[in-house]
């Protein structure tokens, strides 16, 4: 049974092409770990999985439904943690939690309880009226996650949820969602730039690099595969070695000179 | 609703914390009302058409109208900067609802900021001709309201960043405004330009609001709020489909 589905998944930005043909599938239930190397099409391809942005061909099954035709009923069966700022700085902590159950629709005694105990694991709650705009980066990366932690969809995205937490909340967040997933069978896909995390609690692992998927399996079968003892070492050898600075830089360039030349 | 209803409190919590924002839409129509009818006031009065603050004060409640309504519209330019789009966009809400709950927060807004230049002028002197028709009054204000948040939509969910922001505010916002009549009569202008001031929707708007306040209409009442309701059918529809067709 697989809940997510991906066959020959192109995206392109001018001529640049940053999903390069690639199949995928995660399966119900599954803990799965999306890495590879900076601007290697993780976040473009999360993107087009939740319906920010559409393919420019290859075809998509989230839950048995296409989020191009219907992102609708596809929104329904997410959740998302970002990897950029996604909160609103006008508001308070607790109204941006607020915001965040009523768009989906979780009914208003559950939405409260949830929002204490997730404030209070997050260490938040004492500044839940404060506004977001006063708090420090480490600060809105926790009220992001604990949003993200609000409702309880079929499927959680997190694209590098834990880039700059601290150990605490770190392992707060991967205990429950663990708990989540055994509990409620959610589905979780991440991304991460942590090979440790990725190793300890991902089931499975696929890794993309420059839009192409370069190896899948567990982490056993790639350290095998790359005939390597950690999988920090493997994902190595497997991408090489070259820091990907350009990569994302040429991407950036080429949306950018897009837009330029698409601006009137 | 619930949805629609969160989104619509959203912009007016963000409107009333900000109070430089508050402050600024109030100070240009202020400078407007004040220094055109003391300017032009005489001169009006000579040329044979009666009070000028009067007439102005209907043409500068379309104007904060406008502006302020484009200008909450095109606020999803700031929220895509600032990330927090993405997080309205992936949730299970059509993306039809999403763009209402925003229009009616900023139409909300603007319509308040028409009343805040109705009261000031009530103190530099105006006087409705009756207020037996206040409550059509803030019918019309509402459509107008409705009318340019909706075209602000539409504006914000073509552009990327806020660098044709500019642009937007010479060659759209201050053309509607100044060619809709909010300053001086309709009547009399060259064919071209009264051609041109026809088809601009807030010169209906600024109609309609004089005749419901000083019970003077160059196109009337009838034709004002048909034109009126269309355009802002129409560009709800234009607004919510390109709101719809957003990437990121």
């Amino acid at each position: 049974m697989n809940i997510i589905e991906v066959k020959n998944l192109v995206k392109k930005f001018g001529d640049f092409v940053a999903v390069d043909d690639i199949s995928f599938d995660v399966k119900r239930g599954e803990i799965f770990a999306f890495l590879g190397p900076n601007g290697a099409g993780k976040s473009t391809t999360i993107k087009m999985l939740t319906t920010l942005l559409s393919p420019t061909s290859g075809s998509l099954l989230l839950d048995g439904n296409n989020p191009v035709l219907d992102s609708n009923k596809v929104r329904k069966s997410f959740g998302i943690v970002f990897q950029d700022p996604s909160l609103d700085d006008e508001l308070t902590a607790w109204e941006n939690m607020e915001f965040h159950g009523v768009l989906y629709d979780v009914p208003k005694k559950l939405r409260r309880e949830r929002i204490e105990y997730l404030m209070k694991f997050v260490e938040l709650w004492d500044r839940k009226n404060s506004l977001v705009k006063e708090f420090s980066g480490g600060m809105k990366r926790r009220l992001e996650i604990a949003r993200g932690l609000l409702h309880h969809p079929k499927i959680i995205f997190l694209d590098e949820p834990t880039l700059g937490l601290d150990p605490q909340t770190r392992n707060h967040m991967w205990n429950y969602l663990k708990e989540l997933n055994k509990n409620e069978g959610t589905t979780i896909f991440f991304t991460t730039h942590y090979m440790e995390e990725a190793e300890k609690i991902a089931q499975r692992i696929s890794i993309i690099d420059n839009g192409k998927i370069i190896a899948s399996g567990t982490a056993d079968e790639l350290k095998t595969k790359a005939n390597a003892l950690s999988l920090e070492d493997a994902f190595l050898s497997l991408t090489g070695k070259s820091i990907r600075q350009e990569d994302a830089g040429g991407k950036d360039n080429m949306r950018m000179r897009h837009r330029v030349w698409t601006r009137k | 609703m619930k949805t629609i209803y969160i989104l619509w409190i959203r912009q007016l919590k963000r409107y009333v914390r900000s109070k430089s924002r508050m402050i600024g839409s109030i100070a240009q129509p202020l400078l407007f009302l004040v220094s055109l009818s003391f300017g032009f006031g005489p001169i009006f009065q000579k040329a044979g058409n009666g009070n000028y603050l009067n007439f102005l004060v209907p043409g500068i409640i379309g104007m904060s109208i406008i502006f302020s309504a484009v200008f909450s519209g095109m606020e999803i330019i700031w929220d895509r900067q600032f990330g927090f789009l993405k997080e309205t966009l992936v949730a299970p809400v059509s993306r039809f609802n999403i763009m209402l709950g925003r229009t009616l927060g900023g139409a909300t807004m603007s319509v308040m900021q028409g009343l805040l230049v109705l009261v000031i002028s009530l103190f530099m002197g105006f006087r409705p001709t009756s207020w037996l028709l206040f409550p059509v009054l803030l019918l019309l204000m509402l459509l107008v309201a409705l009318l340019f948040t909706a075209l602000g939509t539409m504006i914000a969910s073509l552009l990327e960043d806020m660098q044709g922001f500019q642009l937007i505010v010479n060659f759209l916002i201050m053309p509607l405004f100044f060619l809709s009549g909010a300053i001086f009569p309709l009547q009399g202008l060259p064919k071209i330009l009264s051609v041109i001031s026809s088809l601009d929707p807030l010169a209906y708007g600024i109609d309609a609001f004089r005749g419901v306040l000083i019970n003077i209409s160059t196109f009337g009442m009838g034709t004002d709020i048909i034109v009126l309701s269309i355009a802002t059918l129409l560009f709800l529809g234009l607004g919510s489909y390109f709101f719809s067709k957003i990437q990121i």
